[in-house]
């Protein structure tokens, strides 16, 4: 089973996020960069399939020269090869010019039975690029996994995750290739050891720029972009409230302020 | 004036509240024209007549409702081409967001997810988003194709207006590639008179503080007493304590109701950006330098376990 596991380079969830003024996209270099927590989950649920299952992990990475970081992350997991995609051109992508180059990066290495990712960035949140890539790939969508079973019946292979949903979880199948998205409560996933740190630094990383993909500038980074920030500003602050210290009349004190504002 | 296509969320016909928030919005862009994908249309008919729905375009059939999200794209996709609307609105779950994202690379058009406020001016539709936890607000438009926005459940108060509903058949056969992924089953983990998280009006929640599983009966205590749906932080989730599903934070459930309760969650960024938007927060803390003070309305430092309880008790008897 070859998986390609899709990994992000995002600002870590403590540092404080803000858009840069010049182009409206997120200032990267104000914040600390991490490898995206859902995707760490990706990853781990890729290497023990591969235990269970054999065959080859690849890490594909879309971002700047710093997301070289992550990559060497994701491989000191565990993972066997990464493929990092770097263009000045991609600066400012939307997902639909993410899932574009993740969608053509993965048709030109091709030969994978899975595409696993996370099913959030924890700084965009859209929740999208997974079901994107899905459409693009022409490949069937299994997200929001919070569990994964690969069943080989009569040779051909099926995979079967359960779908978290708002009450619960729905049971949905496909054949593989598929792509497939996972929830943070699938695995625990493994630190990297010392013995993989020394290792990723070996493990071959090859880069694809957007002329290797076929791409056109024009198809990504801001130019490319579908949907335009016409104007952006800081949240208002909210009014501080009312604390109390509860000595026995705190909840009291609490439904006088729901009764207040009506809610009881 | 164009038509302005609204999906509706629901489940077997009953339509959730979202879209009746969906067709408010519609109504202000153009001609709300209801979608309906699945079975269900005949109870549905109503509801969606009451909020003003011009006409109903209706998939029905085995197929739609037996696959994952790509079937409801498809709809979609052929109706954005059939009837050139001046935008498609979604509700921002999972679902929703995974068939606009599907929906925007069929028909080359941009998308905006989580919007909580879309208004036109002229020809230009603009969509506001809170982002980044709420911290920042931006204001986008769709450059390219029909605008896909995808809004959040309670933002905006539900206008009834009238509407005939009426039903238009769409014939669609759907691609291979959309029966790709095929559900086979359904689990309902827990079933009750509570309101859904994400359009609740009221949602109390509990976090480490809670202490174990068996001690969330208190926070679905006050729950039922307020008509509230049941949240939880990432910390009391992870410890088991309470279902994934009703995670409110990053890497879960975004909130904003009319009232936010947080009880024993000391407010980290991670839940923060979950709620931040929420209309009136009130928190019970034992610890007085929690950050979820930073954000209250109201605050009480106190032990969850003395002040819910009683909260609860005060309500019912209030009540009646």
């Amino acid at each position: 089973m070859n998986i390609v596991v899709c990994v992000k380079q995002v600002p870590d969830t403590w540092s404080e996020k803000k858009l840069a003024a010049s182009d409206s996209t997120l200032d990267r270099a104000a914040t600390d960069p991490v490898m995206n927590e859902m995707d760490e989950y990706a990853v781990e649920e890729a290497l023990k399939l591969q235990e269970a299952h054999g065959g080859e992990v690849t890490i594909l990475c879309m971002g700047p020269d710093a997301a070289t970081e992550t990559v060497r992350k994701a491989l000191s997991m565990g993972a066997d090869k990464a493929i990092h995609v770097i263009d000045d051109g991609l600066h400012g992508s939307d997902a639909l010019a993410t899932s574009l180059a993740l969608a053509k990066a993965i048709s030109k290495a091709g030969g994978f039975d899975l595409v696993l990712l996370g099913s959030e960035s924890s700084d965009a949140r859209m929740s999208v690029v997974p079901a994107m890539l899905a459409e693009r790939l022409g490949l069937p969508q299994l997200t929001f996994a919070k569990e994964v079973t690969i069943n080989t019946v009569d040779g051909a292979t099926k995979i079967s995750i359960k779908r978290l949903t708002d009450d619960g979880y729905q049971v949905v199948e496909a054949s593989t290739p598929a792509v497939v998205s996972v929830v943070e409560k699938i695995n625990e996933p493994r630190y990297p050891s010392f013995k993989g740190i020394m290792a990723a630094k070996k493990k071959p990383v090859e880069t694809y720029g957007l002329a290797d993909l076929g791409v056109d500038t024009g198809e990504v980074g801001t130019a490319g972009a579908w949907s335009k920030v016409e104007s952006f500003e800081a949240a208002p602050p909210r009014q501080a409230g009312t604390v109390v210290t509860d000595e026995g009349e705190g909840a009291d004190k609490l439904l006088e302020f729901l009764a207040s504002k009506k809610f009881v | 004036m164009a038509e302005v296509l609204v999906l509706v969320d629901h489940t077997d016909g009953g339509v959730k509240k979202v879209t009746a928030e969906l067709l408010t919005f519609a109504r202000r862009l153009g001609e709300p024209a209801a979608v309906f994908v699945g079975s269900g249309f005949d109870t549905a008919k109503e509801s969606l007549a009451q909020y003003g729905a011009t006409k109903t375009y209706v998939a029905d059939g085995d197929d739609l409702s037996s696959y994952l999200v790509a079937p409801a794209a498809e709809v979609l996709a052929k109706l954005v081409s059939d009837t050139t609307p001046a935008a498609v609105l979604l509700a921002s779950g999972a679902e929703g967001k995974e068939i606009a994202g599907r929906l925007a690379v069929k028909t080359g058009s941009g998308v905006i997810t989580d919007a909580t406020d879309v208004t036109a001016d002229g020809g230009t539709i603009t969509a506001e988003q809170p982002i980044f936890g709420g911290s920042t607000v931006v204001r986008s438009t769709v450059t390219t194709g029909t605008p896909i926005i995808t809004v959040r459940p309670n933002s905006v108060a539900a206008e009834p207006a009238d509407g005939a509903a009426d039903k238009v058949d769409v014939s669609i056969e759907l691609s291979e590639a959309a029966k790709g992924a095929r559900i086979t089953d359904r689990v309902v983990e827990e079933k009750g008179e509570r309101p859904e998280l994400s359009e609740a009006a009221i949602v109390v929640s509990g976090g480490r503080g809670v202490g174990s599983g068996e001690n969330f009966s208190v926070i679905e205590a006050l729950a039922d007493s307020l008509g509230a749906a049941v949240g939880a932080s990432r910390a009391a989730t992870d410890a088991g304590w309470y279902p994934h599903q009703h995670q409110v934070g990053q890497t879960g459930k975004t909130v904003s109701p009319q009232l936010y309760i947080a009880a024993g969650i000391s407010g980290a960024i991670q839940h923060r950006a979950g709620m931040q938007t929420s209309k009136t927060i009130v928190a019970i803390n034992k610890d007085p330098e929690a950050p979820i003070f930073e954000l209250v309305d109201f605050g009480v430092v106190g032990d969850l376990h003395q002040v819910v309880p009683a909260l609860t008790e005060k309500v019912k008897a209030r009540k009646g």
